[in-house]
């Protein structure tokens, strides 16, 4: 019988960072660390590091003051 | 990722998207308000066409640029008159002012006060960041004392605005304020404030960190929002009397819905009233 | 490209038959049937009666009115009656008119058609509250910061208070700006017989809405004439429009350039259709010496000076401005071509008017103010007698 499971999906827009770091700090799991990258304004955006972690909850992208990142829970069919 | 339509932005259909990045700073705390209403318009369960948006001037003004509804920017402190004329003129629409501390109980506290007592079907949304904040700093009516502003440069001495307490003993039917940090809750109020009908108020405190923040040596953005986590008191119904911020770092802030009432909104006891006192020969309006 | 619509007056806001009421009272009546529907106001003498009628009027005839905390408060609540889609005007004085400043700067910005009047009375200040005066002329032109150009009509009777006041909402809605109704105390409370006619005979000017699609309309891309399309509110248009200086999106654009477009066309927009907004009325001035120019309350007292003149033999002419901004300027230096002196009498002391025929007509020839504190109006022994200086 399948058994349901959910993912967690983080998208970030690079360019509409400002580098605030709301998403960082009110992540529940620490999904989310800051790149040492730039974008072109010269703003470190986050990064998507553990994957694992992400419960898929989305409070990331309802702090994102900036819309540069939103989360969002998908089901997993498994076997 | 995927270009898929599941994977966008939820919030992405409402925003004027041509006009991102948009002008508040890193860590801003108006940006996360307007991403809660974005979501709360999204569950709200109006039309998007029956949403206008009015802003004032100001830092938290420029919100009404953003969003993708009918809206206007006017003049600094009078965007509740503007809407007052919307509203009553169309009164199938829902008008939602979206301004902040300075523009709408500083130059802007007479209309502020009197569309409560009218107890006006609009929804108010005042970011609170104690600070006139486009202009470079200067006092508000909100700030607490002992906040440094560039025309208080010694702190302030004056007492502050406790807003909720202002507003509801005006008549508004609806008042509540949460803060930047709360986010679920400030988008659940936004939903119930723009469904109720009456005048409904929601005072956000959020932060802005390049200006007052910085001056006050308070830190940086997530640092305030932690502070409203450890320091905020839900107090759902608690009496406005008691709800002011008057120091700069109170241990506690009182937030929540602290008015819920019902009561006829201008313009049905407009039509009642004349109703009565004209019979058959007055023309009903907006019905 | 959206065309000038006309059509006739609803009805419902028209009192025809003969009436014998006030010039504030006129104004309303006027308004009403001009299909104004909305109005903002705050109370000030000698204004008042205009939207105390309104207010007892509008319930019957279906529309709204508000009595607003303030001036600056009724000054941009009609403005969202306007931008909601309605006839929308609001009515003050003098020291109203000054605080109203802020939102006339918007309503220009903005392009809200809408209507303001003014009956003026005795200032500064406070001043003569009871008393005319013409003394706004000015102010209602570049009282508001910035570039921008408004149409200002001076009615000179009860009837024209009337008349003229759909003038004023057809220009509004024409030119999408915002136009004033200069009365003053003396034609707001002076009753005379009013006629007011059938609503099919009163010529009216639609709103120019937009005849394009939410996502090909652009909030501030002029037509031919230089005015834009209208947008509608609750249609799914979600139009952004700002006072900030802004581009056809309606978007704050804050350069240069974009203030050289948009300001260059608010002006032109009035002053390249000045031909098709110009009314004045003109009586021998063909052959005169002398022309009397005026306006309001002032060019009906000229009419006596000027009969009197004429029985003196003078060759007089009268040339009544209605429309006092735009100022026919080619009119008035043509006039000036032909005659020896332009005598301006206006019931303000530094020539508001007077000062626009210096300049228009430069010097080819004599213009002679006749300047009155106000309080009251000329004697018409007064203008008579710059009449017969001017003649020498």
């Amino acid at each position: 019988m399948a058994k349901k499971k959910f993912r967690g999906l983080v998208f970030i827009k690079p360019e509409r960072c400002k580098g605030c770091e709301y998403c960082v700090e009110f992540c529940p799991t620490g999904a989310i660390t800051m790149s040492d990258k730039f974008n072109s304004k010269g703003y470190h955006y986050p990064e998507f590091s553990a994957p694992d972690k992400c419960t898929g909850c989305g409070l990331c992208g309802m702090y994102c003051p900036d819309f540069a990142i939103y989360g969002m829970r998908e089901a997993v069919e498994e076997g | 990722m995927s270009a898929d339509a599941k994977y966008e932005n939820p919030v992405e259909e409402f925003l004027r998207t041509d006009r991102l990045p948009h002008v508040w700073c890193s860590g801003c705390g108006i940006g996360t308000t307007v991403n809660c209403f974005a979501r709360a318009v999204k569950d709200c369960g109006i039309p998007l066409e029956e949403i206008a948006v009015v802003s004032g001037i100001g830092c938290t003004g420029r919100v009404a640029g953003y969003l993708k509804l009918d809206s206007v920017h006017t003049t600094h402190g009078r965007a509740i008159a503007f809407a007052t004329g919307l509203k009553l003129a169309k009164p199938d629409m829902h008008v939602v002012v979206y301004s902040g501390d300075g523009d709408l109980s500083g130059i802007g506290g007479n209309h502020l006060i009197h569309a409560a007592r009218r107890n006006l079907d609009i929804t108010v949304i005042l970011v609170n960041n104690l600070t006139y904040a486009m202009t470079g700093g200067q006092v508000t009516p909100t700030a607490p004392h002992e906040s440094i502003a560039t025309t208080t440069p010694y702190g302030v001495f004056e007492d502050n605005f406790n807003l909720p307490y202002l507003v509801a003993a005006c008549g508004a039917s609806y008042v509540a304020r949460w803060t930047a940090y709360h986010v679920v809750q400030l988008k659940k109020a936004m939903v119930e404030a723009l469904n109720k009908k009456g005048f409904s108020f929601i005072e956000i405190l959020a932060p802005c960190p390049t200006i007052y923040l910085r001056r006050n040596k308070l830190g940086a953005a997530t640092d305030e929002l932690k502070y409203y986590k450890e320091h905020c008191v839900i107090q759902n119904g608690a009496d406005p009397k008691d709800v002011g911020i008057d120091l700069l770092r109170p241990d506690k802030i009182i937030i929540g819905k602290f008015v819920d009432i019902d009561k006829p909104d201008y313009i049905t006891a407009m039509n009642e009233h004349l109703s009565k006192k004209l019979g058959d020969k007055y023309v009903p309006w907006g019905v | 490209m959206a065309e000038i619509r006309y059509t006739t007056a609803d009805p419902k806001g028209v009192l025809t038959g003969v009436h014998y009421m006030d010039g504030n009272h006129a104004a309303c009546e006027g308004a009403l049937a001009a299909g104004c529907r909305f109005a903002a106001g705050y109370p000030i003498t000698p204004s008042t009666e205009v939207v105390e009628r309104f207010a007892a009027r509008i319930p019957t005839v279906g529309g709204v009115f508000i009595q607003m905390e303030d001036e600056i408060a009724s000054s941009i609540c009609l403005q969202g009656g306007a931008w909601a889609g309605l006839k929308a005007m609001t009515v003050t004085s003098g020291p109203g008119l000054s605080l109203m400043m802020e939102h006339i700067s918007l309503a220009a910005c903005l392009e809200t058609p809408c209507v303001f009047v003014d009956v003026q009375r005795g200032g500064p200040s406070t001043g003569l509250p009871t008393l005319p005066g013409q003394a706004d002329m000015q102010q209602v032109r570049w009282g508001a910061h910035g570039d921008y150009e408004i149409i200002a009509i001076a009615p000179s009777t009860v009837q024209e208070c009337f008349d003229f006041i759909i003038d004023a909402f057809n220009l509004a809605e024409m030119f999408r700006v915002p136009v004033f109704f200069m009365m003053d105390e003396c034609v707001g409370h002076m009753t005379e017989k009013l006629v007011i006619p059938k609503a099919e005979e009163i010529k009216v000017v639609e709103r120019r809405f937009t005849t394009k699609p939410p996502e090909e309309y652009l909030p501030y891309k002029p037509d031919e004439d230089l005015v834009p399309e209208f947008p509608y509110v609750g249609k799914g248009y979600k139009f952004h429009v700002t006072g900030l200086t802004h581009d056809e999106r309606g978007y704050p654009v804050i350069n240069a350039e974009a203030q050289h477009e948009m300001c260059w066309r608010l002006v032109n927009k009035i002053k390249k259709n000045a031909p098709k907004i110009w009314k004045y009325e003109e009586d021998q001035v063909e052959g005169a010496d002398v022309v009397v120019l005026s306006y309001g309350i002032s060019a009906r007292v000229s009419i006596k000076a000027i009969e009197m003149a004429r029985e003196k033999g003078v060759k007089v002419g009268l040339m009544r401005l209605i429309t006092v901004w735009p100022f026919p300027s080619p009119r008035v230096k043509e006039i000036a071509s032909n005659v020896k002196a332009i005598v301006v009498p206006e019931l303000n002391i530094r020539g508001q008017v007077a000062r626009e025929v210096e300049r228009v007509t430069a010097g080819t020839t004599n213009v002679v103010r006749v300047p009155h504190a106000g309080g009251t109006v000329h004697d018409p022994e007064v203008i008579l007698e710059a009449i017969m200086e001017a003649a020498k």
